[in-house]
């Protein structure tokens, strides 16, 4: 893991007494709300419907057990006893007074966490995929990568205000659980032929009310020349992305509009430019950030076998671990979707049993995920039996990784000031409609995905079947869509029709589901069934 | 009617004007009628309140009740923690009168 260096620790510490001075002069009325808003924004704290929210940034979705245990102890200390995981692989407490928000983050810059550039017009958490490092599958560790660009894009004074917010992937494998076509910058590693060290670079994905899919603009960036290359990306948008019009300001519109070939020719003309700044890091820094990911001192020569006798057991082993790179390890995901459960929600003792079971079997390393789960990216296969009795005792044991009830859902109306319906009901109802672990199997996989409005929190956009909640004349009302993915097979989902209450989109599901199981072809997964038959099965059985 | 609501600076809490103060509790809230504006414009000026708004609310029998559901599960707290409920008891899908939007409720950018 990264650990901050001086300059690091100075530019966080400076900023935790800056934002303290900002909050004591907001609360002697020395400053007024519209002043100060933009502050609290560029520290992660909203107001939202019941209390202020503050928004934790966890790099590329990976922290230790220090940390961890940092914000189980501000969860019980400053919150009302929870952390809600994001789909940024951010963590928000719902229940934050302002007066403590300077505290609360002096404690987090002790554990080198911080809660930047969480909101506002700017280049955001570097997201990544979970299972970097651990993942059989990849070309390379995302993470050393990601680091580099939190550190370029950390306070970078030109992108501070961007038209619009900025998102940016970073994978190494050639599965994607980052969904990086669905990102402002996608970045993929990969080796060219001659073993080059490399990235496939994606611009202009994106969900909310305008969902599109990134356009590959460069099938192979040297690695030496990443830095360089983002920038020219982001100085092409800043200085032509639309400024008027907050619904056309992120950078999809701008490729959209000017069509990803002359976007790409602006960029390589930029990066010409660019490229002469010297803004790549010399190999010695790339060097010293990534001796900080080299892979843990894995053992030789473990047990592979399980007992699988405990049927409880054998489940969650076939669903919710993952094969490693390393022999007789796993890669275990922590499900935070229980039946009835909020998607996301962990207590503060759930979030400490997890950072114990990092530090004890996991060689102190946790991963967020942006489905809203916890990882545990490096487990010895013999521990798995003690793992997972932990969590059977902290309710964390639920096996349903990428079923049915493994839902991402937005916070919504419940929380949420510019939601329009509430999420997480819809979400609890369906866990529980689905509750049967056999028949969630024997569904397979299927992705299911709530948003409570149009901003596409809850990626439903990406869902093998999505929910966006919508206001109908003060009600709140559910429309279905199908056959979206954020995979490597990246897809958008369709509307398939008139809209539900909250009970009937429930209904509809359900409805959908057992179509699918009447329809489906060995080996198929609802996407894969609604893809070679169409809408029309579904929605005869649907709208009768 | 109109109710005039907001937020504690402070704590965030989200509060309603009672005619003399601010309560935690809708059905203390009173009816502002063209009054609201000059209300909030006073009090955000003073610290008891911020980004206060004025909704629409039609009197029951229990109280004031906001036209929006928007404003009802601000006043009943979250639905899916009972146990942060503060008035649990709101009929939260239960439209009073007929919708109208509250254009001025302030809003935080974009959320995720």
């Amino acid at each position: 893991m990264y650990r901050y260096d001086t300059y690091d620790q100075a530019l966080v510490d400076a900023r935790v007494a800056d934002f303290g001075d900002q909050v004591a002069r907001r609360l002697s009325g020395e400053m007024s709300e519209d002043q100060f808003k933009p502050l609290r924004l560029m520290n992660g704290l909203y107001l939202q419907l019941h209390a202020y929210m503050l928004r934790v940034a966890i790099p590329y979705g990976t922290l230790d057990s220090r940390q961890m245990r940092m914000l189980g102890s501000i969860a019980r200390d400053y919150d009302r006893g929870y952390g809600h995981f994001t789909t940024r692989q951010n963590l928000q407490f719902n229940w934050i007074k302002l007066e403590d928000t300077p505290e609360i983050l002096a404690r987090l810059a002790t554990v080198e966490m911080h809660a930047i550039q969480t909101s506002g017009n700017c280049i955001r958490n570097i997201s990544s995929d979970q299972y970097a490092g651990a993942a059989a599958d990849e070309v390379g560790d995302p993470r050393p990568w990601a680091e580099l660009l939190r550190q370029w894009s950390s306070f970078h004074p030109e992108f501070s205000y961007l038209p619009r917010k900025f998102k940016i992937a970073v994978i190494g494998a050639e599965q994607d659980r980052a969904a990086i076509q669905l990102h402002d910058i996608g970045l993929q590693m990969r080796r060219d032929d001659a073993g080059e060290l490399g990235f496939r670079v994606l611009v202009g994905g994106g969900m909310g009310r305008t969902p599109m899919i990134g356009s590959v603009i460069r099938d192979f960036i040297p690695a030496a020349d990443l830095l360089s290359y983002v920038e020219a990306c982001l100085r092409v948008y800043n200085r032509y992305g639309r400024r008027d019009n907050i619904y056309k300001a992120r950078i999809k519109i701008l490729v959209h509009e000017l069509g990803a070939p002359e976007y790409a020719r602006q960029v390589e003309e930029e990066w010409a430019h660019v490229k002469t700044l010297g803004l790549d890091p010399p190999q010695a820094e790339y060097d010293r950030i990534a001796a900080q990911f080299a892979p843990p001192a894995f053992a030789e020569g473990l047990p592979t076998e399980i007992d699988r006798s405990d049927a409880g057991f054998a489940h969650w082993v076939d669903q919710n671990t993952a094969a490693h790179k390393a022999a007789g390890y796993a890669i275990v995901t922590v499900s935070l979707k229980p039946t009835g459960g909020i998607p996301g929600d962990a207590t503060a003792d759930q979030i400490d049993l997890i950072a114990d079971l990092a530090e004890r079997y996991s060689f102190d390393e946790i991963r967020i995920t942006h489905s809203q789960n916890v990882v545990l990216p490096h487990v010895q296969q013999q521990d798995l039996r003690a793992i997972w009795d932990a969590l059977v005792a902290a309710g964390l044991a639920t096996a349903n990784l990428d079923l049915v009830t493994d839902i991402i859902a937005c916070p919504g109306l419940d929380y949420c000031s510019l939601a329009n319906a509430r999420s997480i009901p819809v979400a609890q109802k369906i866990t529980e409609r689905f509750a049967d672990p056999d028949r969630q199997r024997d569904i397979g996989e299927l992705k299911l995905k709530i948003s409570g409005c149009i901003n596409a929190c809850g990626h439903h956009h990406a869902g093998h079947i999505g929910i966006l909640g919508v206001d109908r004349k003060g009600e709140e009302n559910y429309q279905l869509s199908f056959g979206g993915s954020a995979a490597e097979d990246t897809s958008i989902a369709k509307i398939i029709g008139p809209g539900f209450s909250e009970d009937g989109v429930v209904d509809a599901v359900e409805k959908a589901v057992e179509t699918y199981r009447g329809l489906r072809e060995p080996g198929e997964r609802f996407l894969d069934t609604y893809r070679r038959v169409g809408l029309q099965p579904f929605k005869a059985a649907i709208y009768g | 009617m109109k109710i005039l609501t907001g937020q504690n600076l402070a704590s965030g809490d989200v509060v309603w004007w009672t005619g003399s103060g601010w309560s935690l509790h809708l059905f203390d809230a009173v009816d502002v009628g063209e009054t609201g504006a000059a209300i909030a414009a006073t009090e955000e000026k003073a610290l008891r309140v911020n980004v206060p708004y004025v909704i629409d609310a039609v009197q029951t029998a229990d109280g004031p009740m906001p036209a929006h559901i928007k404003d009802r599960i601000r006043a009943a707290g979250p639905t899916v923690h009972p146990a942060f409920a503060i008035h649990p008891e709101i009929p939260i899908l239960k439209t009073p009168a007929r919708h109208q939007s509250n254009a001025d409720a302030p809003s935080e950018v974009k959320a995720n």
